[in-house]
């Protein structure tokens, strides 16, 4: 399979361990992967803010660098979320729709498309992982069920992440937004914080060894919470976990 | 100009305060949970009240005429009102027809829109709030923070305080059950001598031409039975087909504000009672302009859920929305319609889209609020934010020049003190550290490897 690895623009610059590691795990369960030059942002603060002229350039950019792939596979359920819901408002050319429906949060695509029972991690990863599922993968891409929904229980990143040996994966008490939320993390520092710090809390009440999620932007958020207040506590990208990049003996508190 | 940012600064400086309205509103989330999950068909049930509504609304002139046509023939008076203005002078010329100087009135949040309380007030009239919440609001002189618990935002300690002000119960009375039998002993004498009671609707009946009061109190129903005239005030989109469709909303309604089954008493009223007047003031109030672009959020019926499950409405009490409706649905209703003033609300939300998922009637609320970030964005105050999203937009719309940003930030973080960089973060240093540039971007790996 064809796959065209996207790599958010922060994650490119603060976390490419993260992508790095995204692009471990595909090519270790037999895509072919190809990261294409030139690739920036997918327009999310755009979207989000109501500007939606740079919106639009950004998708129209995203569109013809992703055209042609069998899959385009991100590690970040937010970018994929704005590529699969806002760019079917820009435009309902067939282009666009194409990329809509093959564009992949990473755990999704290996949950979705490569399948549970052909998922092989090497490493074992022997510590209790605080998951920490963002909104968009919860209520914009149903990675997970929502603790709102009245349906049946499921996790996508749950389940893909305790294909790892030995991991013990946590969910918090409350499915809450951590307070990132792009730029309301600017515009609003106050419940902003208040909101992360209470996950944080979430998190280690159930004594974790680190915290987890598929958004390294959300757990930018908490974790820069984190070191400025001296809270002891670790964060990393699932994808990071799944390849095993992250030494589990450096993790335990 | 509503500032929700600083409001909601201001409030979580109490820290125990914050702490206990969040647990409060949560524990109400939970018990909704928990009512919702009983019914096997709730998603289905979510459905169905979603097309009913948006079916009442697309035909709401016919069913409007209908419920006035049936309600005049079950002897119900039936008067229309263009906005606010005409709404109060409506209900103040039925009071004064009637020579009622007292007045009894049960929560409606459309009265609160129209600021009749004041107006009434202002004119010689003796309101009097029978909801036990609106009542501990009325006699503090503060303002609703929620639409199904108006006085969330207060400890019982805090409301023992002001019975104890203006009723003289005992100085330092907390107990909950002694304060609403306070409030209740003293509420009974108003209720007796009332000239007048005012409600508001939950739901009108097109078929049957009567109106639909849910209260937990029984308020509603002590009001009308003893005053000789019943006034009724209504939003154009409270209309539903029949009393077939009515189950699907009495059972939404109920479990998604408060998790009960069903609001303690559902009190139909289908004509006034014998020798006495039942008055329906139908108002619109901008809600004809809603049905052309944001017809959604006429759907609303006004549960509260979309408060209690939003996490930047837990943290930041609903006085930090400076409306009548705060949360979600409110600032998608307000910052909407006045983009210049309430601009700040639409961007009180992370976007996290509980609200759409609690939501009883699938208001797609966080996509409204997107939506009215638009027009918010053009407003003067947030020409800066504008500024620095327009050289963002030009910095990654070439890589060439986004490989210079980074270039330039991790120069910045290598020669830097670690103060001017905290200060260059502004609000975002203010909580968090900021993330360090890795040594080598993805990018820049990936060029190597591919040589």
């Amino acid at each position: 399979m064809r796959v065209a690895l996207f790599v958010p623009c922060y994650v490119d610059q603060f976390y490419p361990e993260a992508a790095m590691a995204t692009l471990e795990v595909l090519q270790a369960h037999g895509c072919t992967v190809e990261y294409p030059r030139g690739q920036t942002c997918c327009g999310q603060p755009f979207f989000n803010n109501g500007l939606l002229d740079e919106a639009y350039e950004l998708a129209e950019r995203f569109v013809a660098l992703f055209e042609g792939y069998d899959a385009i596979v991100a590690p970040s359920s937010s970018c994929v979320a704005t590529v699969r819901h806002r760019y079917g408002t820009l435009s309902d050319a067939e282009r666009f729709a194409h990329i809509c429906s093959h564009t992949y949060e990473l755990c999704e695509f290996l949950h979705d498309v490569i399948g549970p029972e052909r998922l092989r991690f090497e490493r074992p990863f022997p510590l209790r992982v605080g998951l920490h599922n963002s909104c968009h993968a919860i209520r914009e891409l149903h990675e997970a069920r929502s603790s709102e929904e009245m349906t049946d229980p499921f996790d996508k990143i749950a389940a893909v992440l305790a294909k790892v040996p030995d991991i013990e994966v946590v969910p918090p008490g409350r499915d809450e937004c951590c307070g990132f939320g792009g730029s309301f993390s600017v515009m609003e520092p106050e419940v902003s914080a208040a909101m992360g710090l209470d996950r944080i809390a979430d998190h280690r009440s159930n004594g974790v060894d680190l915290i987890a999620g598929a958004d390294r932007s959300c757990l930018m958020h908490m974790e820069g919470l984190a070191r400025k207040r001296g809270i002891p506590i670790g964060f990393a990208h699932v994808a990071e976990i799944l390849a095993g990049r992250i030494d589990p003996k450096e993790c335990k508190k | 100009m509503i500032d929700h940012a600083g409001a909601a600064a201001e409030f979580l400086g109490d820290r125990t305060r914050a702490k206990r309205h969040d647990e409060a509103l949560w524990f109400v989330r939970q018990k909704r949970d928990a009512a919702a999950g009983s019914l096997p068909e709730w998603e289905a049930l979510r459905s169905h009240a979603q097309r009913i509504k948006e079916h009442t609304l697309a035909h709401l002139g016919y069913y409007l005429e209908r419920f006035e046509t049936n309600a005049r023939a079950n002897g119900i008076e039936v008067y229309w009102a263009r906005d606010a203005a005409e709404c109060n002078a409506i209900v103040e010329r039925l009071l004064a027809e009637e020579g009622a100087r007292s007045i009894v009135k049960s929560k409606s949040m459309l009265t609160e829109e129209c600021g009749l309380n004041p107006y009434l007030e202002a004119r010689g009239y003796e309101v009097t709030d029978t909801d036990l919440g609106e009542r501990i609001i009325q006699l503090a002189g503060d303002r609703p923070s929620h639409i199904v618990l108006p006085a969330i935002h207060l400890s019982k300690e805090e409301v023992g305080t002001v019975f104890h002000e203006t009723m003289g119960t005992p100085e330092g009375l907390s107990d909950p059950e002694a304060l609403t039998r306070a409030a209740r002993r003293d509420l009974r004498g108003r209720f007796l001598c009332a000239d007048a009671a005012i409600t508001g609707v939950n739901f009108a009946l097109a078929e049957e031409g009567g109106i639909v009061v849910c209260t937990n109190e029984g308020n509603a129903d002590l009001g009308c039975a003893i005053a000789p005239l019943h006034i009724a005030c209504m939003g154009i989109e409270k209309v539903i087909p029949s009393a077939r469709e009515l189950g699907v909303f009495t059972r939404l309604l109920a479990r998604s504000a408060t998790g009960q089954a069903i609001t303690a008493y559902t009190s139909h009223f289908h004509a006034p009672r014998p020798g006495g007047r039942l008055a329906v003031v139908i108002v619109d109030n901008g809600r004809s302009e809603r049905l052309r672009n944001e017809s959604e959020l006429l759907r609303c019926i006004r549960c509260g859920a979309c408060m209690n499950t939003c996490p930047v409405y837990r943290r930041s009490g609903g006085h930090s929305y400076g409306s009548v409706t705060p949360g979600p649905v409110g600032s998608a209703l307000r910052a909407s319609a006045d983009p210049a003033d309430a601009g700040s609300l639409a961007f009180a939300c992370t976007l996290c889209g509980s609200c759409d998922a609690v939501c009883p009637v699938r208001i797609p609320l966080h996509e409204r609020l997107r939506i009215a970030r638009e027009a918010a964005l053009a407003a003067p105050t947030y020409a800066p934010k504008r500024r620095i999203l327009k050289l963002a937009a030009w910095v990654v719309r070439d890589p060439r020049r986004l490989e210079w940003t980074a270039w330039l930030w991790r120069l910045a973080d290598r020669i830097l003190p670690g103060w001017i960089l905290e200060r260059l973060g502004g609000p975002w240093s203010r909580e968090r550290t900021f993330p360090r540039p890795a040594p080598r971007r993805f990018s820049e790996m990936m060029e190597e490897r591919n040589g």
